[in-house]
């Protein structure tokens, strides 16, 4: 399969999108393009299997490679393996949700869903990417849309927190440049991961990049303390907006920690990892406590996302391969839930008009659809066995454990009593707002989902179900590929 | 006399438009809506013939050389002054002296030109004066301006400094050395302490030229009283050149006091970056607005000087053709928009998107592309200062320049925000956009996306 077709879709959209006359045509466009990509996506992952299960066991597939900026050694050098293709699949389950989600979007709709598009571009572009610089430029062509998206569609303080998020994603890229410079400069002026992969880079070295990559590909994934910008990012953004922001942009945080960080400066990770391991704990726990004081149904799955993502990268800070694998699950699995859960969010504000929990009651009465979705979808975010959270949790967990010494023993521990706290806040919220008697009178009148909005929810349903249920397919995907950056850890 | 004609081929066309410009003017003269399509055309022949015959060779006894590259570095000059002349049509037909405002301007870039190819203290000295008095008249075109006149006069007082400055520096090279061509200079440059104190002389002349913090404080004040056509020049094509010819100094000539210039370029470095930035957030007119972001655009191009590699000097080309392009679309917006209304403060641009699109997206651009946000060429333009000047291992040196690009897309995105997303109740009511304007902010429009993503453009210069 050519995998540039996965940028040349979304490109394509995007430019139809501009040129398109009306509103309807936007939408419509939008919506084919994005569908397409889906297609595209699982026809990748059909492709990938096959290729697999033919034996072709090269580590990265369909690979291709142009030279650009010659003089500086620079190409658009791509290929996948099972990380990229479950990223990718991520990325076009939300991207079509989120162009569902937003169909009744009136302010400015060419450009919204233009941005939207440019967005899913830079995604893809970035999963694809095995150079370092094309990998940085795709990351960075998502921080205008996301800025540009919060500001005008946003709510609440929108262009405080446009500006926030703007500036520290642009705080984490001013870090990856530096280390990315320095990987460029001592590993013999090469961009290209798999060339960076096999050189040597002395340890000393290593201590010093390994961080400022770290931190900043952990600025994208709210890697605790530099996750300020995702409660009022996430708030303040359009639905679909969060939608992008929590499911796909933070994950290539979390891509970018495991693949450029951990793997191409592997003593550097063994350096860090404790460090990494306590953050991570304490975002868990912190997140999950800062969100049992919220009130805003928004806050309160802006900052529960904080506490999911440590997973990832407490799983990271493991360094082992069952552990890397959770991690990767549950960037996936997160990706879907949150995307779900904000779609969810969304839809509710659009009828009552309000985020706050206490406001609310009782819409399961109206809005029974909206109602269970966002019942399973609380219930996938407490990792309640059978859907995708539970899954990726455990992995987590039994992969953190593989580490018999008693440091690790007890981040493992604790990062798990926050399930007790995660289960609290989100059957409270959930409670609240969903069931008893219908505390305000004029939520009786209120009208259930729309097509559209059934269809970006049941899809995403689908998703969760289909990790949570079977987890054996993206287990398989992710599973050698962990093995890959395992074995470069353990030095073979 | 066929290499004269062919070496010299640049500064030939320039002094036959200027004379024939001259010519129209004592003659019986030409309205300026006829006038100003033919100095356009001309100066977009100009542009294109620059692109052929171009030779490398060296005449009058070696004080005047060229090759392949300075062709290149005059005809990204000339291509900023074809776009000035675009964009800045409103303003200029308005004006009363079109004809001199061409001469002069054509003049300074001349000068230039004479500047970039000098191989001799002599012709390098001469040509810088003819590159700054022409600009000092123009500061002043603004007649009825009190402020346009009170610009000139700083910029002919500092200009006059610093030309002081240079000349000593000019005499204790020639004391110390005995010589005034260029590449005998290089060879007999010993690292004497008279000759570091020329240096530092020299350096400071083009750290006037160049608004190098601490030389910087004419800038804002020129920059905000000068029509928009001439601060456009002024920040960009007469950054430009005076950033080649810097280059090649130091890379060609001072190359055996490297060791003294690259501790000074990093601290003015980091200092130019820092001051240009934190005054750029507090400005309210666009002009001075821009004056100050110009300024810190000029610390990161002195990052990949200091790498005193072919790299850098690829950078640094590659950053000032996309500079070009980004920043006078900038200024092509804020001259419609002043031409048109009369107002230059950021906050008159609020709601502005509302009422024009076009100038919006452009604007968005051209600030995305000085902040260093791709898709934008931009963003690889900063990237590659920073890649050369990361050649040295100075990591600290990159982290204080990475961090200030953020600064900087804080204040750029000030003005983002102010077009796309603060609400007035008053927004500046839709602007009439002239063929040439729109052809002009098109072309740049254009040079912002594309300079980026053909990626042979940088192959090419680096291969000159």
């Amino acid at each position: 399969m050519n995998l540039l077709l996965l940028i040349g879709a979304p490109l394509l959209t995007a430019l139809a999108v501009l040129v398109a006359r009306n509103k309807q045509q936007v939408k419509w466009i939008s919506l084919g393009g994005s569908f397409l990509q889906l297609g595209l996506a699982l026809a990748l992952l059909l492709a990938f299997r096959q290729e697999r299960a033919a034996n072709n066991t090269a580590q990265m597939l369909f690979e291709q490679q142009y030279k650009l900026f010659q003089s500086l050694h620079i190409s658009f050098h791509f290929g996948v393996d099972g990380i990229s293709v479950a990223m990718i699949l991520l990325t076009s389950f939300v991207v079509v949700a989120g162009v569902l989600v937003s169909w009744n979007i009136e302010k400015m709709t060419k450009e919204f869903y233009f941005l939207l598009l440019l967005l899913g571009l830079g995604a893809y572009g970035f999963f694809i990417s095995l150079d370092l610089f094309i990998l940085f430029f795709f990351l960075e062509i998502s921080v205008i849309p996301k800025y540009l998206l919060i500001g005008i569609w946003g709510s609440g303080k929108k262009e405080y927190s446009a500006n926030k998020l703007a500036l520290m994603l642009m705080g984490g890229s001013a870090l990856i440049l530096v280390g990315m410079l320095g990987l460029y400069f001592t590993a013999g002026n090469s961009f290209d991961i798999m060339t960076l992969s096999k050189a040597t880079i002395s340890p000393e070295t290593q201590h010093i990049l390994f961080p400022l990559l770290f931190a900043g590909f952990g600025v994208f994934t709210a890697l605790f303390p530099l996750h300020t910008w995702v409660p009022d990012g996430h708030s303040s953004a359009p639905t679909a907006g969060s939608m992008f922001l929590a499911g796909i942009s933070m994950k290539l945080g979390g891509y970018g920690c495991l693949r450029v960080a951990t793997y191409l400066l592997p003593e550097g990770a063994k350096e860090y990892a404790t460090f990494i391991i306590v953050l991570s704990a304490i975002a868990i726990l912190y997140g999950a406590f800062a969100t049992m004081m919220q009130k805003d149904l928004k806050y309160i799955n802006a900052y529960s996302s904080v506490s999911h993502v440590g997973f990832s990268l407490l799983g990271i800070g493991m360094l082992t391969q069952t552990a890397f694998t959770g991690a990767l699950m549950q960037m996936v699995s997160h990706g879907m839930m949150t995307a779900l859960f904000f779609a969810v969010i969304g839809m509710i504000y659009d009828r009552t008009h309000t985020r706050m929990v206490a406001e609310m009651g009782g819409l399961m009465k109206q809005l029974p659809f909206i109602s269970t979705v966002f019942f399973i979808v609380g219930l996938c975010s407490l990792g309640l066995p059978g859907l995708s959270g539970f899954v990726a949790e455990m992995t987590v967990f039994v992969g953190s454990w593989e580490n018999a010494d008693a440091f690790h023993r007890v981040a493992t521990i604790a990062a798990a009593m926050s399930i007790v706290v995660t289960a609290v806040y989100i059957l409270r919220a959930i409670g609240r707002t969903v069931m008893g008697p219908v505390t305000n009178e004029a939520h009786l009148t209120l009208k259930d989902a729309n097509w559209n909005e059934k269809l970006a929810a049941l899809l995403l349903v689908a998703g969760i179900l289909a990790i949570g249920i079977a987890p054996g397919w993206l287990n398989d995907l992710l599973r050698p590929a962990a093995e890959v950056i395992m074995n470069r850890i353990a030095g073979q | 006399m066929n290499e004269l004609l062919t070496l010299m081929k640049s500064e030939l066309v320039l002094t036959g438009i200027i004379f024939l410009l001259l010519f129209i003017r004592i003659g019986k003269g030409l309205k300026n809506e006829t006038l100003l399509p033919l100095v356009q055309v001309l100066l977009l022949v100009n542009f294109i013939f620059g692109f052929v015959f171009n030779k490398e060779g060296r005449l009058f006894g070696d004080m005047f050389y060229t090759t392949s590259l300075i062709a290149f570095q005059k005809n990204i000059l000339n291509l900023g002054v074809y776009l000035i002349s675009l964009l800045c049509t409103d303003w200029l037909k308005k004006t009363p002296h079109l004809p001199e405002f061409f001469l002069l301007l054509l003049s300074a870039l001349l000068g230039m030109f004479f500047m970039i190819s000098s191989a001799n203290l002599l012709i390098f000295y001469l040509s810088l004066e003819l590159a700054s008095i022409p600009v000092a008249a123009l500061a002043n075109f603004d007649l009825n301006k009190k402020r346009s006149a009170e610009g000139a006069m700083k910029m002919i007082l500092s200009s006059a400094f610093s030309s002081g400055i240079l000349l000593f520096g000019i005499s204790l090279v020639y004391g110390s050395t005995g010589t005034i061509s260029l590449p005998e200079i290089s060879q007999r440059l010993d690292g004497s302490s008279l000759q570091v104190l020329a240096f530092v002389f020299f350096f400071a002349a083009f750290a006037f030229k160049l608004s190098i913090v601490p030389f910087h404080l004419w800038t804002a004040d020129v920059y905000e009283g000068s029509p928009i056509a001439t601060t456009a020049f002024l920040s960009v094509i007469s950054k430009g050149a005076v950033a080649f010819i810097f280059m090649t100094m130091l890379f060609r000539v001072f190359q055996p006091l490297v060791d003294t210039w690259y501790m000074m370029l990093v601290i003015l470095s980091i200092a130019t970056m820092v001051i240009g930035n934190l005054f750029a957030l507090r400005q309210q007119n666009i002009k001075r607005f821009l004056a100050f972001s110009s300024i810190a655009q000029v610390g990161f191009i002195l990052v990949a000087i200091s790498s005193n590699d072919h790299m850098g000097s690829t950078a640094v080309i590659y950053f000032v053709l996309v500079y070009i392009f980004s920043n006078l679309a900038a200024f092509g917006v804020a001259s419609v928009v002043a031409e048109q209304t009369g107002k230059e403060t950021i906050n008159d641009l609020k709601g502005f998107y509302k009422t024009n699109p076009f100038l919006s997206w452009i604007l968005a651009l051209a600030l995305f592309s000085l902040a260093g946000v791709p898709p934008t060429a931009g963003f690889f333009g900063k990237l590659f200062l920073l890649t050369a000047g990361g050649a040295k291992a100075a990591y600290w040196f990159i982290t204080v320049a990475a961090l200030n690009m953020i600064i900087s897309l804080y204040y750029y995105l000030r003005v983002v925000r102010a077009v796309f997303m603060d609400k007035n109740e008053t927004p500046i009511e839709q602007l009439k956009i002239s063929a040439p304007v729109r052809l002009g902010m098109i072309i740049c429009g254009a040079g912002i996306i594309l300079t980026g993503l053909l990626s042979w453009i940088y192959d090419y210069i680096h291969s000159l």
